[in-house]
């Protein structure tokens, strides 16, 4: 009795609360979205998978949706496109992120803190918000869309193929991969900056007495070393970036598709559950593997930092 | 190593230059929040009619209300769900069921709300089915935001937990500590600033979160962002300018108090450290 209770508020709750609520809430909704994505479609609602009739058990499945969805070239460019914008402002985060954690690490001690904390208040304000007043930056007269277009550079966007038309910068591959980077970027700093941070520098000071310039020393010590951070900045980046609904919606254009955009459409204009649940199936297949990577990552980092 | 004076500037040009990139939005959202026309990307002269609207605008006071609402429920109970989620990731090495709890704790973070959203409203909907309840509404919202909350608290109460002395809590239980004393008196007051941390981060979380709450919320249950939201899709609006800085405002406020307490609070402890090591 002594060790039943000792178990029942002791360690045995204290696994067991959050464990059964995530399997409630995160685990087994999945099974249900799977089971819902292979039954028939019915009136605003979807016919259950087993049924019972005449004493008989019935088990129907359609797999019409994921044919559909395999032989319909505008998925597959759907899916393919959400990838590719993914995977082009993980790039860009990187790019941008990685000298910024970098230098952010190396600065004085003192100011560290109110780096952070400078890179921390806009993740505060709404997201929500901030994509928004892209939008207003990005149209005819915005700040942004003069500065770039007095610049010049809507030719540079133009002939990279990210915008149509000349001076027209809203609604277009290149407004909605900004909007992405710019959502995305602390996700990509904030990790860099703690694994650069937590760096021995003596290394690079042992390098340097062997004769090692400094590029060669970061490409050979800082890069290899901060691979942790970079793997998880670029997983917290890319994963939700591929079924990213508000961004395409808000600073997309019509021609740039993304899977999370088609999965409301189904859901919300066409109220076909079981596509939008087939659909949801496919996209968490591509995103498995990352996921996986992530999570491998996440728990070494938490395990490794004693 | 001493590094150039190129790359000093360099450095620091790249700093400034990212933090103009986060910066900029913001600045002109408060900017055009209080410009005299329609459309709030061209400046026409100084107003405040957009806040004065706002006190008017019952649909989304209405929204922040019951954002608040949820935010505060959110928050309260993502603290203690991550902390409990810390707890067993950091001190119980070994359990069955280990690396499935603990990619579930992670894999939130990164999930896109889209799958997340769908998922839990087809489950809820197949539960309602069965027993006629619950209806969507606020408590189905709720329910979301926990689940999206509890991963982030988790990940910063786990952090904080990580590194903290073992030894404090192991001289607690020398000296006759039975575990939970150790727990409340010990360990809690030490993760504290994680805490408030975790419960202001799943705040804001929540006070943001589209997606989740599009799916989940049922008639009469529109929170502030699905407001903000469909004004937004329809085009410019000078009404989400004005909300959009006062939300800014109050965070701002709330951010650098709570981290000037913080930071005051970890001053004294490692001065009361200080003095206990002296003597």
């Amino acid at each position: 009795m002594q060790l039943l209770r000792r178990w029942f508020f002791g360690r045995g709750a204290v696994i067991a609360v959050p464990f059964v609520f995530l399997l409630v809430f995160f685990l087994f909704p999945f099974l249900i979205v799977g089971k819902i994505s292979v039954s028939e479609m019915e009136v605003v609602s979807f016919k259950d998978v087993v049924t019972f009739s005449d004493g008989v058990l019935q088990l129907t499945l359609k797999f019409g949706n994921y044919v559909f969805i395999t032989e319909d070239p505008l998925y597959f460019q759907t899916y393919l496109a959400s990838l590719r914008y993914a995977a082009a402002t993980m790039v860009l985060c990187l790019f941008i992120g990685y000298p910024f954690a970098y230098f952010m690490a190396r600065a004085k001690p003192s100011h560290q803190p109110v780096l952070l904390m400078l890179v921390m208040l806009p993740f505060w304000t709404s997201f929500l918000l901030r994509v928004y007043a892209w939008r207003g930056l990005l149209t005819d007269g915005g700040w942004a869309a003069d500065a770039i277009i007095g610049l010049g550079l809507d030719h540079v966007l133009l002939a990279a193929g990210l915008i149509t038309t000349e001076g027209k910068l809203m609604h277009t591959p290149f407004s909605l991969v900004l909007g992405m980077v710019y959502t995305y970027l602390p996700f990509m700093i904030l990790p860099l900056y703690g694994n650069l941070a937590k760096m021995d520098l003596r290394l690079l000071e042992a390098a340097a007495d062997l004769g090692a310039t400094p590029w060669t020393a970061f490409w050979t010590i800082t890069v290899p070393l901060s691979k942790a951070g970079i793997i998880a900045g670029s997983m917290l980046v890319f994963i939700p970036c591929v079924g990213e609904f508000v961004i395409p919606e808000l600073l997309g254009g019509p021609e740039t598709l993304m899977i999370g955009r088609v999965l409301w459409d189904e859901f919300f204009s066409n109220n076909d559950w079981p596509m939008a649940s087939s659909v949801a199936v496919v996209m968490v297949l591509l995103i498995i593997v990352p996921l996986a990577i992530f999570n491998k990552y996440q728990a070494e980092a938490q395990e490794s930092r004693r | 190593m001493k590094a150039s004076k190129t790359g000093i500037w360099f450095g620091r040009g790249w700093l400034s230059l990212g933090f103009a990139f986060l910066y900029l939005p913001i600045v002109a959202l408060v900017v055009f929040s209080f410009n005299d026309s329609a459309i709030p990307n061209q400046w026409r002269g100084f107003t405040l009619k957009w806040y004065a609207q706002l006190a008017r605008d019952e649909e989304m006071l209405g929204g922040l209300w019951l954002s608040l609402q949820i935010a505060l429920f959110t928050a309260c109970g993502a603290v203690v769900l991550g902390t409990l989620a810390a707890f067993a990731l950091v001190k119980y090495k070994r359990f069955t069921g280990r690396t499935l709890f603990s990619g579930m704790v992670n894999a939130p973070l990164v999930m896109p709300e889209v799958v997340v959203g769908l998922s839990l409203l087809l489950m809820l909907v197949s539960v309602q089915r069965a027993l006629g309840f619950p209806e969507r509404g606020m408590l189905t919202i709720w329910i979301g935001h926990l689940l999206l909350g509890t991963a982030y608290a988790a990940v910063v109460i786990q952090s904080r937990l990580q590194d903290l002395n073992p030894q404090l809590e192991e001289a607690a239980m020398d000296l006759g500590a039975r575990p939970h004393q150790v727990f409340w008196l010990v360990t809690l007051p030490m993760i504290a600033q994680s805490l408030i941390a975790a419960w202001l981060l799943t705040f804001t979380v929540s006070l943001d979160d589209v997606v989740l709450s599009a799916f989940l919320s049922g008639p009469g249950s529109t929170t502030l962002p699905l407001v903000i939201f469909s004004r937004a899709r329809l085009g410019l609006n000078p009404s989400v300018n004005a909300v959009a800085t006062l939300i800014i405002v109050v965070v701002a406020i709330g951010v650098v108090l709570a981290s000037w307490l913080i930071a005051r609070n970890e001053r004294q402890r490692s001065a009361e450290l200080a003095a206990a090591g002296r003597h």
